[in-house]
């Protein structure tokens, strides 16, 4: 199932956010966007799941979604959004609740993600005794466990030390491997992005308009924690967008 | 360096610890004493003279009181009553007030158009409506379960829609991403997110209602904690008044000690 953006601009009230997007996501793909803090990024990325609307144009979804697919647009969160109170199997399980899957169909599913994810020990633990990588990983099992046919991923890695970046940029590409999934990677990360992704979708300061799409050629199997290739790339998207982000760091909040 | 200077002749010293203090740790043994040292000073007092026998009875007297009171059987007699009030009336009004509170946090118009209204009774004192309720609910068990009930009710809502308005919108927001129905996510996210605060609110409403239980009790009831300080007191028996206090502190104790019980069934999941 790909995905269409088609002419979405947004303002809120006067302030002009996003201007004439048109944007098309192939099937299993990563696209990645990167823009200057307050460019919409993830604001075009709740658009895509349905979470706000866009004052113009619409989020096109070519074709239906596969078979056995229970939420088509799932989201990972920067702040892991896990309930607290529940432990991660159950954590995963809520996902689920509402869809009629129950008894061993369910059992099954947990079980399945939580392996993915590297989780199996770990299923009674409560979030509170799990650490950030940890939570960010009960949120992909618990993305995963929905069968998504996109993936909205709002700077997963961003509240996360650089050490465990690192191992859950891995464990990403790991799952892409096993089964190729479509996905929409926000960050402010360029070295995530140039990474992760199949395509890297440059916007500019607000409003926010695409400047560039640049394509990562390279297998996402081929590339490496250090890699001369994605270096280049990484440094011809910061070319772009050093001035902007500084003036995007220095601007008033007045929303 | 271990005499004290530095290489360069300069003195050393080492760094003053001032982290100490803000972090209250469980020392129970400590609320206990005090209440020994306490009733053991009044003891004394009253014995030795200082303190006039018209001010304070003998803690020991208020003992032998409350033993006569349980061997007479009365204990029960009075303390029947009065805990079904408290049960029936505390349970009408924190439930409704629960409700109400959900309702005004989850409902803009509710909000609106509930919540002055919640804001107007609240600072009424209930005691004052007594002789009303009486009229509407007459003079029985009924005026004594509304009296409790509206004092609990306004506290519980007030807590319960502070407590849903504090709950992490991020999480609402992940409930609907991931399409879970609106009940799913009031039931599942928004209910046990505000608990906390629903169960802090209940510590302070259930205290208010054991004061409107000595309240109501004061006015036409034969049995029960209240009427039976209000008689003490018309005859100035401080010995059986001081029990009657006595039982009330307990009964206090008890509820927040089963507050604190819930709390820590409901709420494991907090550090």
């Amino acid at each position: 199932m790909d995905i269409r953006l088609d002419g979405i601009s947004h303002s809120y009230g006067k302030l002009e956010v996003l201007r004439d997007i048109d944007l098309h996501i192939p099937s299993g793909r990563i696209v990645c966007l990167v823009g200057p803090s307050g460019c919409g990024k993830s604001t075009l990325l709740r658009f895509v799941g349905g979470l706000e609307r866009p004052t113009l144009g619409r989020v096109l979804q070519m074709g239906a979604p596969p078979e056995k697919c229970l939420n088509p647009f799932t989201f990972i969160f920067q702040d892991f959004a896990l309930l607290p109170w529940r432990n991660v199997r159950q954590n995963v399980s809520l996902v689920l609740e509402d869809r009629g899957i129950s008894g061993a169909e369910r059992d099954r599913i947990i079980a399945d993600v939580l392996e993915r994810t590297r989780l199996s020990d770990f299923e009674h633990a409560l979030p509170r005794q799990l650490s950030g990588g940890m939570k960010q990983r009960v949120a992909i099992a618990r993305a995963l466990a929905v069968n998504p046919a996109v993936m909205l991923m709002d700077e997963p890695l961003s509240a996360l030390d650089a050490q465990t970046r690192a191992h859950l940029m891995d464990d990403l590409i790991t799952l892409w491997e096993r089964q190729p999934f479509t996905a929409i990677y926000v960050t402010h990360d360029l070295a995530e992005a140039v990474r992760l992704g199949h395509k890297v979708v440059v916007l500019s300061r607000r409003p926010g308009l695409i400047r560039e799409i640049v394509d990562v050629d390279k297998p996402l199997s081929e590339r490496g924690y250090v890699d001369a290739d994605l270096e280049r790339i990484r440094e011809y998207l910061w070319d772009m967008m050093r001035e902007e982000a500084r003036a995007a760091d220095e601007e008033l909040f007045n929303v | 360096m271990s005499d004290g200077t530095l290489p360069g002749g300069s003195a050393q010293y080492e760094v003053r610890f001032r982290g100490g203090g803000f972090s209250p740790s469980s020392k129970r043994w400590a609320g206990v004493l005090v209440f020994i040292v306490l009733i053991a000073f009044v003891e004394w007092g009253t014995r030795a003279g200082f303190i006039s026998n018209l001010t304070l009875p003998h803690p020991s007297d208020v003992l032998a009181t409350f033993g006569e009171l349980w061997d007479s059987g009365m204990l029960i007699r009075h303390l029947g009553p009065s805990l079904g009030r408290l049960v029936v009336g505390a349970a009408l009004g924190a439930c409704a007030g629960i409700c109400v509170g959900i309702l005004i946090g989850l409902f803009s118009y509710i909000r609106a158009g509930i919540g002055p209204l919640v804001a107007a009774i609240f600072p009424i004192p209930k005691i004052a409506l007594l002789p009303l309720f009486v009229i509407w609910f007459g003079i029985g068990e009924g005026s004594k379960y509304a009296l409790i009930a509206f004092g609990t009710f306004t506290p519980t809502v007030v807590a319960t829609y502070g407590a849903v308005d504090n709950v992490d919108r991020s999480l609402v927001r992940m409930g609907q991403s991931f399409g879970l129905t609106w009940f799913s996510i009031v039931r599942k996210i928004v209910l046990p997110g505000a608990m906390p605060g629903i169960l802090s609110g209940l510590r302070i409403s259930l205290s208010i209602a054991i004061i409107l239980l000595v309240a109501a009790e004061m006015l036409g009831a034969q049995y029960g904690i209240g009427a039976y300080i209000l008689e003490a007191g018309s005859l100035y028996d401080l010995e059986r008044l001081f029990a009657g206090v006595v039982i009330l502190s307990l009964l206090g104790v008890l509820t927040s000690g089963a507050i604190t019980l819930i709390e820590r069934r409901l709420l494991d999941w907090r550090v």
